[in-house]
């Protein structure tokens, strides 16, 4: 990240916000989303329809997190080779990457999650020679979401790629590095700190998403709230604690990066 | 040490450089000038093949950069380049920017890069600027770092793009200096420049280009003075009186 120290080479401190303006800056929303939070945490502290809701979701909160992080972490690795292959020179390989990126792109999340996990799997595993059974319905979604992930990643590492001046890699190369030695050592690692926030919202994108896996019949925590409400009737208790623990997972999670963020910027100064 | 043989280079339909034939030879300081568009820069580029030529034959040392089966990393470790925008590795400090290529392509051990990057630093004057991080510094100090970056792999060829046409006029003087003493140690340099006063101190030739071809050259003095052709009158009337 650019720090505003670093867009003013002569300044020596980080600009302070101008005194009297605070009120103007300070995160209200943050406190109406904290609030919120805390009057449904006393809803399930204190009353059994919230506090059996609760019971019933939370095992789910391991499924998700299980979910969202094995499939993000394939993404990256997807997102970055097909990054890489979308910029490439060779005509096959950017075609290749092209074709997975807008075929990705132009169908929507939940039809894929259906299509990977019934359609691609059972294909891929019966050309693989294994039995399509082994495969547990919440791999199909990591798959799922992990696939879709990584075209949508694909975006952002090439646009931050191409965030890096050519001037950078033309000078990496005119001192005899290598093409991938300057990818490496050159390009990537500014490219990744231009694309920490839109990797962390993806990340935040794809946690949300993963509720679409419910379908799968994994139990996460949507499908556990459905089961819930199929049976207590209670919608209200049931989807409202649903809807609060996602926002207790996001803004925890978006915290944590504007944290990470803050740190980068800080490790950089020298 | 470089010679350039019917050297062309076409951007699609647009001709930057027509057989262009030079011949540098070593410790020689070459000057560039011409209008904006001339080609000079895309000369500059081809050199060390960051721009593929269309047609023609350029040498370095011996070597043909651009036949097929030469090894091109080989022949940029002995060229190097400095170029207008500095071009400082962003996320590395001062010393790591001197330090990485040395380690990645000469494979020298640490100690070693660290001790000759200081050497180079001493050498362009900013020795205290290598924990620094280029943001840090001004255009002119980046320059020389990038001077100093180039250096450190002991290269036989020198490519000056523009050096000080990015900076403040107080610190085109330092960089200029540093270049001078280059000349003076007898490095082989090819300096893309407009800078006149450089020309007439360090520059055993200029070559005048227009439209992508060498209208004519010589030494400075004859050139600024005694120009055979009314282009090249009507350039050195422009950039040197006004």
């Amino acid at each position: 990240m650019v720090s505003i120290e670093g867009q003013d080479p002569h300044a020596s401190a980080p600009i302070v916000s101008v005194p009297g303006r605070g009120w103007r800056e300070f995160p209200y929303w943050l406190l109406a989303i904290v609030a919120a939070i805390a009057w449904m945490s006393y809803l399930i502290a204190t009353q059994d329809r919230y506090g059996d809701a609760y019971d019933a979701i939370i095992p789910g909160l391991r499924t998700t997190v299980e979910t969202t992080a094995y499939a993000f972490v394939i993404a990256l690795v997807l997102g970055l080779v097909a990054g890489l292959g979308r910029i490439s020179r060779n005509v096959i390989t950017r075609n290749i990457a092209l074709t997975y990126i807008e075929f990705i792109r132009g169908v929507p999340i939940l039809v894929l999650i259906f299509t990977i996990a019934f359609v691609v799997v059972p294909e891929l595993s019966s050309a693989f020679g294994f039995s399509n059974d082994t495969i547990t319905n919440q791999w199909r979604a990591v798959i799922a979401l992990a696939l879709i992930y990584g075209a949508y990643l694909a975006e952002v590492f090439r646009a931050g790629i191409e965030s890096v001046p050519t001037g950078q890699s033309e000078a990496g190369r005119s001192l005899g590095m290598s093409h991938a030695q300057t990818m490496r050592r050159i390009v990537l690692p500014q490219a990744i700190r231009n694309m920490t926030p839109a990797i962390g919202n993806d990340l935040i994108a794809m946690l949300k998403d993963s509720s679409l896996v419910s379908v799968l019949a994994v139990r996460d925590l949507t499908q556990r709230a459905r089961l819930d409400a199929g049976t207590s009737f209670d919608f209200r208790a049931t989807y409202l604690v649903l809807t609060l623990l996602y926002l207790v997972m996001t803004l925890v999670l978006s915290l944590l990066l504007s944290w990470y963020r803050r740190r980068l910027g800080l490790d950089d100064r020298g | 040490m470089i010679s350039l043989r019917g050297l062309t280079k076409r951007f699609g339909a647009l001709t930057a450089i027509e057989s262009i034939d030079l011949d540098i030879a070593p410790g020689e300081v070459v000057l560039l000038v011409g209008p904006s568009g001339s080609g000079k820069s895309t000369i500059l580029r081809c050199i060390n093949l960051l721009e593929v030529p269309t047609e023609g034959e350029v040498w370095v040392d011996g070597n043909q950069v651009n036949a097929k089966r030469a090894d091109i990393n080989a022949i940029r470790t002995e060229v190097g380049m400095v170029f207008q925008q500095f071009n400082l590795f962003q996320h590395l400090s001062v010393l790591e920017n001197v330090v990485i290529a040395q380690r990645l392509v000469r494979r020298r051990d640490r100690h070693e890069a660290e001790r000759i990057a200081r050497e180079q630093l001493e050498r362009v004057g900013i020795p205290e600027k290598a924990d620094a991080y280029p943001r840090h510094l001004s255009g002119g100090q980046q320059q020389r770092v990038a001077i100093a970056r180039s250096l450190a792999m002991h290269p036989k060829v020198m490519l000056f793009d523009e050096p000080t046409s990015a900076l403040d006029p107080e610190m085109i003087k330092e960089v200029l200096d540093v270049m001078l003493d280059l000349a003076r140690d007898g490095m082989t340099m090819v300096v893309v420049s407009h800078e006149m006063g450089f020309a007439r101190a360090a520059a055993k030739r200029v070559v005048f280009l227009d439209q992508g071809q060498i209208v004519e050259e010589g030494p400075p003095a004859q050139l600024f003075e005694e120009p055979r052709h009314q282009r090249t009158k009507l350039f050195f009337d422009k950039i040197l009186k006004h």
